[in-house]
């Protein structure tokens, strides 16, 4: 629990393989702008949902992206798809600076990046067929595969492993992990470069969820297409993504290749996180790993904690946390592309500490009792 | 709160004043005038310019028209007489103060929609609380059926059938007539319940199904479960927690039916030979007479806007989730 | 077609130490499409001190069991059948005035969404305290005195002042706190938590659970615990009844189930959800199909459409007889025990690692 900051270099060379960047994202921020006031409205605030994001995306990668509510993953996914215009930053895609592009401009970009929704019932219009939903996007965009557009979208119906024959059925008459197949096989109408996957799984059963999870990794591998890859669940995200970028009240916080940030995380918020997660105890060996419980609920992005966002549910926070942020970089002893925004950063491990972290005053208090 | 009422009255005059100038240009646009009217068959330009200025119609429009509007803040003088204010100018056709015909006649359209809204939501919500309570029941079955028919008796197809009936063929019910509830009570609701409840029946029809439908909707909530879960009883969290809930739609659809029930009290008036704000409203149109229009145009607003801030405050009293945002 | 109605013959009635036991339950409604079997031939025990997980995805029939129990169904579509004992008093035949009694009092329940659970309408103090002044008759001073202790109990800041405030002005996690109060506000002998966490933040569900745990050691309630989260219940229960179809398909300590699983559907489970410390390289290997419609289960197993394993059991058993569920530690299911045993270890264990 030293804020050291010399830890050994740890194969800091064997970075993973650096490619090409396909997006770039520069103090990407969104701020929704709250009205009120007598007599005339007028701005009172702001949600600052996203502030100043810093993220790449390589060819062909997978981009995780997890936190919890409020914590601006999904406007973040909506800012990279331009569905929502930035309020500040810069968003780079294959070079090209479509921060500001219009609609114009935006055209062939909007092709090669497209999205995948939570719910597979709502993102679906009820009152048009499979084939239509998926063939629209072809339509909008002018484009004519050979052999036509039926056959197209009767190709990409068994791609993500629907029945070609189903091409007249409504969305209704298909569950709910076949209605996402359905999202999929529109996302990938236009031969995208990059999807943004916005909890895809997290409304199916679980029995479901992974079906879903195989053939985004299929479509991922095979057609090299890049993922931005948004969830909660962070033992999904793990499993689908190469870097993960751990995100809290508008910032990103860590980020890093999987490895760093599930195994060796420096900034106490990734240590809650991951300690949170409920796992099944499949055997007694499974390493026992730390416990740490927060007090409270994520605070207010309209009114965030000044300095570090974090400090005021950390273990560790000083002065220093509240007038001063912390700057994303790397901690001497992480591997290259593995940074954290933390004064105080914890020690690269996931294991049971000698005492719980317990912050939640009424667990405390209930634990003492008992012991 | 205090804030909303402020700035809602601060809306209302906006509005009141939009419908005036909305009113009163329409008018003037109009194809014909109340001077050459009044001028007659036989009229000289002379005897014509003559109507025009007493009546201050040879003046501008925009001159007219502030002169109107601001006599109601601040009176105007005729040359018969001060119109105090709230003056609402003089009649062209009768030479009376709009206010004052106004105010004679006011009382009865009132009358006749507070009585015929105090009928159909008690009766329309109370239909609809036994049908939801008792779902699926014999009660419920005959309120729906009931509703389903009465909602299509409108009111100038009912009124003459009660009225043959009642008054001209039984002789059990006197013709319905206006006695001032200060004066005598019982006179005024014997003068006037035929009105009402024919007035009402359609409201009560639409509130009933309404109000089961929203109560069904209410006792499916999961807090309804929850307050069950807890083990109150049946009735108790019917009346507390479902009842409660049930009641912000049917606010919102009585505030936009505000409108409907005055053209309601219209329409019933005329059906019954009442002299209400509707017969002053088809006497301006007829007669072009421009004061009178704007008056009844302006109180008729009025008084929609004012029960309209009031469906508001219902609202905020109903849901803390509106009161404390 | 179904030779076997009834398979689960009722066990003998147990022990003293059964504080909830439930016989054979089945569940019916009636809609416009038909009947639907939301739960057929249900038997469980929950013992008192004891956490009793039930787990199942949408449609298992885990959440109607479990309003059942508080007699919180629709009497006029719902038809029940089997015996429900909570501390030796029938609940099947109970009269809507006896439960009222029971209901917020001996059981009480956690609902999901605390925000749609709790009333918009009402402070929270007052709803914390109504059902405690029903039940123990309590004045409206002592009922807000219960109430404010109990805040302050399940880490409520400020309970004096919260007390009235309305639940739109907690957070989801506070909310849920407050929720978990009511449930204890009359000491519960037996607590259902219906997905209590499932709304919440990961950070804010480690807490509520504890936070459930501990509360639990302190009051000593038996809990049931209803999640479609394995992680969860693993975490929380003593026992474990994995439901699939309106059945139970699994039962035994929850060790025994997650580290020893029997049943192939428990074990599609496991190896469709990806670990936190498991091999990257190791693909999910999904249940194929979707869960059935119950308004027309499939005969046999009802499991066998999806089954990987069917082929090993031999003839048309799993398509025709219903494979019974023992009593304790037991899967509903025609393979023998030593299939079970080695297809676990050869073909499941290596894709949890």
């Amino acid at each position: 629990m030293s804020e050291n900051l010399t830890l050994p270099a740890q194969q800091g060379s064997t970075d993973p393989t650096p490619t090409e960047t396909l997006l770039e994202v520069k103090g990407l921020t969104k701020h929704f702008p709250i009205y009120g006031g007598f007599p005339i409205k007028r701005k009172v605030g702001a949600v600052q949902a996203v502030d100043g994001v810093d993220l790449t995306v390589g060819v062909g990668e997978s981009l995780g992206l997890v936190g919890e509510s409020g914590c601006g993953k999904s406007t973040t996914g909506r800012l990279i798809t331009r569905l929502l215009a930035p309020t500040a930053g810069q968003i780079t895609y294959a070079g090209q600076d479509i921060t500001h592009a219009s609609r114009r401009q935006l055209a062939p970009v909007r092709s090669e990046i497209q999205m995948i929704f939570q719910d597979p019932y709502s993102s679906l219009n009820p009152r048009q067929t499979v084939g239509t939903i998926i063939k629209s996007p072809m339509e909008v965009n002018g484009i004519n595969p050979e052999g036509g557009r039926e056959k197209r979208v009767r190709e990409l119906l068994e791609l993500v492993g629907l029945n070609p024959e189903h091409y007249n059925r409504f969305p209704h008459e298909f569950s709910g992990g076949q209605r996402q197949r359905i999202g999929v096989a529109r996302a990938l109408a236009l031969n995208p470069k990059l999807i943004v996957a916005d909890e895809p799984v997290s409304a199916l059963d679980v029995s479901i969820q992974a079906q879903v999870v195989n053939l985004l990794q299929k479509v991922q591998q095979e057609l090299g297409i890049a993922f931005v890859f948004i969830a909660h669940d962070l033992a999904i995200v793990r499993h689908f993504s190469q870097r993960v970028a751990v995100m809290y009240l508008g910032k990103v916080v860590e980020v890093g290749d999987r490895d760093s940030i599930y195994n060796r995380p420096r900034h106490p918020y990734t240590h809650a996180l991951l300690s949170a997660v409920p796992e099944v105890e499949i055997s007694d060996e499974s390493e026992s790993r730390e416990r740490i419980r927060l007090a409270g609920d994520v605070p207010s992005p309209i009114h965030p904690p000044s300095g570090c966002r974090f400090r005021t549910r950390c273990w560790k926070a000083q002065d220093k946390c509240a007038t001063e942020e912390p700057p994303l970089v790397q901690l001497s002893g992480n591997r290259a592309g593995h940074l954290t925004a933390c004064h105080f950063p914890e020690d690269p491990t996931t294991e049971a500490r000698d005492e719980d972290v317990v912050l939640d005053p009424a667990l405390k208090a209930l634990e003492e009792d008992q012991d | 709160m205090l804030q909303f009422i402020i700035r809602r009255t601060v809306g209302a005059v906006v509005t009141l004043f939009l419908i005036g100038a909305a009113t009163f240009f329409l008018f003037v646009a109009a194809p014909s005038d109340y001077a050459s009217l009044a001028c007659g068959r036989d009229c000289s330009p002379a005897r014509l310019e003559d109507i025009r200025e007493a009546l201050g119609l040879n003046l501008p429009v925009a001159q007219q028209f502030w002169d109107f509007m601001s006599g109601i803040v601040v009176g105007r003088d005729f040359p018969d007489g001060h119109c105090a204010a709230p003056c609402l100018g003089q009649s062209f056709y009768s030479g009376d103060m709009v206010w004052d015909t106004i105010m004679d006649r006011f009382p009865l359209t009132i009358s006749l929609t507070v009585g015929a809204m105090v009928v159909f939501l008690t009766v329309g919500i109370g239909a609809g609380m036994l049908a939801a309570y008792r779902r699926g029941s014999a009660i419920d079955k005959v309120a729906t059926g009931a509703s389903m028919v009465l909602s299509s008796f409108q009111i100038y197809f009912l009124g003459p059938i009660v009225l043959l009936i009642f008054v001209y063929s039984t002789g059990w019910v006197e013709d319905p007539k206006y006695v001032p509830f200060t004066d005598d009570p019982f006179g005024w609701l014997a003068g006037l319940w035929i009105p009402m409840v024919v007035m009402a029946t359609i409201f009560t029809a639409q509130y009933t199904r309404m109000a089961r439908a929203s109560l069904v909707e209410q006792l499916a909530e999961e807090h309804v479960r929850t307050a069950r879960a807890k083990g109150m009883p049946k009735r108790y969290v019917f009346f507390r927690y479902a009842w409660r809930g049930s009641l912000i739609p049917i606010v919102t659809v009585l505030g936009i039916d505000l409108s409907s029930l005055l053209g309601g009290g219209v329409v019933t008036e005329l059906t019954f030979s009442l002299q209400g704000i509707g017969r002053l409203a088809v006497d301006g149109a007829v007669n072009k007479d421009l004061p009178l229009t704007m008056g009844v145009m302006l109180v008729g607003a009025f008084v929609i806007l004012l029960l309209n801030i009031l469906v508001d405050i219902v609202y905020a009293w109903i849901d803390p989730r509106v009161r404390l945002s | 077609m179904t030779t076997l109605t009834k398979t689960e013959d009722a066990p003998a009635p147990t022990g003293p130490e059964s504080f909830l036991s439930v016989r054979d339950l089945r569940v019916q409604f009636s809609t416009e499409d038909g009947i639907v079997k939301a739960v057929d031939g249900l038997s469980f025990d929950v013992e008192r001190g004891k956490t009793l997980g039930i787990v199942g995805e949408s449609g298992s029939g885990k959440s109607v069991t479990n309003l059942t129990i508080l007699g919180l169904h629709n009497p006029r579509t719902t038809t029940i059948d089997g015996e429900i004992v909570l501390d030796g008093k029938e609940l099947v035949t109970a009269t809507e005035k006896e439960l009222e009694q029971l209901r917020g009092n001996k059981m009480a329940m956690i609902f999901q969404d605390p925000l749609t659970a709790l009333s918009p309408y009402y402070t929270v103090g007052r709803q914390l305290s109504e059902p405690y002044r029903k039940h123990t008759g309590a004045s409206k001073k002592e009922a807000k005195d219960r109430a404010i202790q109990m805040l302050e109990k399940v880490g409520i800041p400020q309970p004096k002042v919260r007390f009235d405030d309305y639940p739109h002005q907690f957070s989801g996690g506070m909310r849920q706190r407050a929720m978990i109060a009511m449930a204890l506000m009359c000491d519960p002998d037996l607590l259902i938590a219906d997905e209590p966490t499932t709304a919440l933040d990961v950070t804010v569900q480690a807490q509520i659970l504890d936070l459930l745990k501990d509360l639990q050691q302190e009051f000593g309630s038996a809990i049931i615990f209803i999640t479609h989260d394995l992680g969860v219940i693993s975490n929380m229960a003593d026992d474990l009844l994995v439901m699939y179809a309106g059945r139970a398909v699994e039962r035994g300590s929850v060790k025994e189930v997650l580290r020893t699983p029997k049943h192939p559907y428990t074990w599609g489970l496991l190896s469709s959800m990806p670990r936190l410390d498991g091999d990257i390289h190791t693909e999910l290997t999904p249940i194929p199909g979707a869960p059935p419609s119950l308004l027309n289960p499939p005969s046999g197993c009802p499991f066998h459409p999806r089954c990987a394993f069917k082929d090993k059991v031999s003839g048309t058993l799993c398509t025709d007889v219903r494979p019974p569920l023992g009593e304790g530690r037991d899967s509903a299911c025609h393979l023998t025990a030593e299939q079970k045993q080695t297809i676990f270890i050869d073909e499941i264990q290596p894709r949890l690692r």
